[in-house]
């Protein structure tokens, strides 16, 4: 096929040309990838946050496909506006002749509303059917935990622009929320004090080998998170801060920076952790979040236990607990939840601690 | 036999181990193990492996170091009760747990700490032995005592870590862990709760000497590989009868950078930028807790760390944040 002249130049000149080939196409392909980089940029594009001076490194990196997509479950969440009177004239006269006590004064066709809506929003079909069903007592009780999140807590739950939160903030469709806790410390077996409450792989310890009983000492417990002294020379007194407590700090900040999707530069200048003058606006937004968690828990949700209005299935796998919440619950990996969308402008009726019903009849 | 050996004209002769001399310290009579060879082994030292001298030193050394290991590995398994899956699982979790803090330097139970001060008991005879081993068998080849010298350094960061700052703390609790992840997390915890490592000087001493011993490593090794082709591998022949390997490689420096080391002094610069690490990151670690309590403010008082003058935080941001 190839000419005869060809042939018998290749045959008289031996030469091994795979060595070269294969150097110079490796070095090809290396210029043409590294072009192609350069060009048109790495193809996972990140964009980042700066959250302090220049010069700090302050800054909070995130891909940009992550920022786009946002929350997948804001797509499934009930707006007012999408409940028809088809819905409201289903819900039976029973449910509707029990109001909880926190929404007493409600109109009845709100009140329908507000049944149909917390229904998809909890994927319970009879919520609030039986007053006797322990979902809906439970559910007296969580409208107003909602409505104290709303009213009392706007300094975290509006902290940037009208959002608030409903039921959908934390449930997401489903009956009992994902990112909920229990207490599990101690985590070893045969072992007592510092020994015994760390060092286990752990949903508790954002699997790290730090305390799993972060979460309960500081959101339950309310102890201090400080770990510093504020003196640069020694001044130690009794009671003062160990490096046992910056670990276990240190395991409630992993877990912030999960629940969040953030670093630590999001909140602080970590060449000065505790320094007032070097925090960022989030930080006062967190700190105020830890109260709100401390009293979601012991004035809304411990009880649920405690008053054995919970089944024995829904309680913890250890103490029979009652399941709680933390920054996960509501935020699920975002710095706001749901992408900071309205959830409380369209019910009134889930703003206020003692709701005025007289304006919001609809 | 070939001038030139290198790993890769490299000629491995195996016949009768080589035994080594007697002398008067009866060494010989100690000298135990059935030598062989690999050549495996010849392509990254010395073919024969064996004979060895372990001395009474050794043997205490070995025992101790093994009841450690076992006491600290007991503690895992039976943390995890005594299930060989999650022993295995979480093993890099585990660990042998200083004794909680309101313990002080008393005796806490066994399951609160105790078994770690007996097992830090033994690591300390362990290491400590092992210490006296390397100085004695030093003196009995009359050789200088570099080697155990170099060691003791290390120790004094050990003894730092888990002997004199915990006392001085007035705490056993201060010690740290052993475990993988969980020593780590001492050292984060500990640089947290004392205001930033990173401002302590001698914490920034001991990273100096240690990248600069990375550095020393890299240059020295490197120098004497390219001269090898020359001889220059074998350093004390061309320290007593000087070829041109030494010359070149001096040369090479003098030329690059003004000054070259000799081929005695680069070892002594190796020598103590290796040393000195250890010695002051142990000073650095001792001083922590102990005098100064907050690097950071302590750098800020001595115009170690900038404070910003402008304004920060609240001011440079957009109004609701995100």
């Amino acid at each position: 096929m190839l000419p005869k002249w060809f042939d018998k130049w290749n045959a008289d000149n031996p030469t091994n040309i795979y060595g070269p080939a294969i150097l110079i196409g490796a070095i090809g392909a290396a210029v043409f990838v590294v072009a192609l980089l350069v060009t048109w940029g790495q193809p996972f594009a990140t964009t980042s946050l700066q959250t302090g001076p220049r010069g700090t490194g302050m800054s909070v990196p995130e891909f940009k496909s992550d920022l786009a997509a946002g929350d997948p479950t804001a797509a499934g969440y009930l707006a007012r506006s999408g409940i028809t009177e088809a819905d409201t004239a289903a819900v039976s006269e029973a449910a509707l002749a029990n109001v909880p006590p926190a929404l007493e004064g409600i109109s009845p066709e709100a009140y329908a509303e507000m049944i149909v809506a917390m229904r998809s929003w909890t994927g319970i079909p009879d919520l609030m059917e039986d007053p006797e069903n322990y979902q809906t007592q439970v559910a007296y009780r969580m409208v107003a935990m909602v409505q104290s999140l709303n009213d009392e807590w706007g300094g975290h739950t509006n902290v940037s622009g009208e959002a608030g939160v409903n039921c959908y903030t934390c449930h997401r469709g489903q009956a009992v929320p994902n990112n909920i806790w229990f207490r599990i410390a101690p985590v070893n077996e045969n072992t007592a004090g510092w020994a015994s409450v760390q060092n286990r792989v752990t949903p508790q310890s954002q699997y790290t080998s730090l305390p799993s009983d972060a979460l309960e000492s500081y959101l339950l417990d309310t102890q201090s998170i400080k770990v510093h002294d504020l003196d640069s020379r020694v001044d130690t007194q009794p009671g003062d801060p160990t490096w046992q407590n910056a670990e276990r700090t240190f395991s409630l900040m992993n877990y912030f920076a999960n629940s969040l999707g953030v670093n630590c530069v999001f909140c602080h200048n970590t060449r000065a952790f505790y320094d007032p003058a070097q925090v960022t606006p989030q930080w006062s937004t967190a700190s105020l979040g830890i109260i709100m968690v401390q009293d979601l828990n012991t004035l809304h949700l411990v009880p649920l236990a405690e008053e054995g209005i919970l089944p024995e299935n829904r309680l913890g796998p250890v103490y029979a607990d009652a399941p709680k919440a933390a920054c996960a619950t509501c935020h699920k990996g975002y710095q706001k939840p749901l992408g900071g969308m309205d959830m409380v402008s369209d019910w009134p009726e889930l703003a206020l601690v003692e709701p005025d019903f007289t304006a919001a009849t609809n | 036999m070939p001038e030139y050996q290198n790993i890769f004209t490299q000629v491995q002769v195996q016949g009768t181990p080589e035994w080594g001399m007697d002398n008067e310290n009866n060494m010989m009579a100690e000298r135990a193990g059935n030598p062989g060879f690999s050549t495996l082994i010849g392509w990254i030292g010395n073919a024969q492996l064996g004979p060895i001298y372990l001395g009474w030193a050794g043997v205490v050394s070995l025992a101790t170091g093994l009841i450690w290991f076992n006491i600290v590995g007991f503690n895992m398994l039976s943390q995890v009760g005594y299930s060989i899956p999650e022993f295995i699982r979480q093993l890099f979790w585990l660990a042998l747990e200083p004794p909680s803090p309101e313990y002080g330097l008393r005796m806490p139970p066994l399951s609160d700490g105790g078994w770690f001060i007996i097992a830090s008991f033994f690591l300390l005879v362990s290491v400590s032995a092992w210490w006296l081993r390397t100085y004695l068998l030093a003196e009995q080849h009359k050789m200088g005592k570099h080697v155990a010298w170099a060691f003791a350094s290390a120790i004094w960061l050990f003894l730092v870590l888990g002997l004199f700052r915990p006392i001085l703390m007035g705490s056993w609790s201060e010690a740290v862990p052993y475990g993988i992840f969980p020593h780590l997390d001492w050292t984060a915890a500990f640089s947290i709760r004392y205001g930033n490592l990173y401002y302590n000087p001698f914490h920034a001493l001991s990273i100096v000497f240690l990248y600069g011993s990375v550095l020393l490593f890299a240059m020295h090794g490197a120098t004497i590989l390219a001269v090898t082709r020359f001889g220059g591998d074998r350093e004390l022949e061309q320290i007593v009868d000087r070829g041109t390997a030494s010359e070149r490689a001096a040369l090479f420096w003098r030329w690059t950078m003004g000054f070259n080391a000799t081929m005695e002094g680069i070892h002594r610069w190796a020598w103590w930028f290796a040393v000195l690490t250890p010695i002051t990151g142990g000073i650095g670690i001792l001083l922590t807790g102990t005098v100064v309590d907050n690097w950071f403010l302590w750098a800020v008082e001595h115009n170690f760390a900038p404070d910003y003058t402008l304004p920060y935080g609240y001011e440079a941001y957009l109004p609701g944040g995100n």
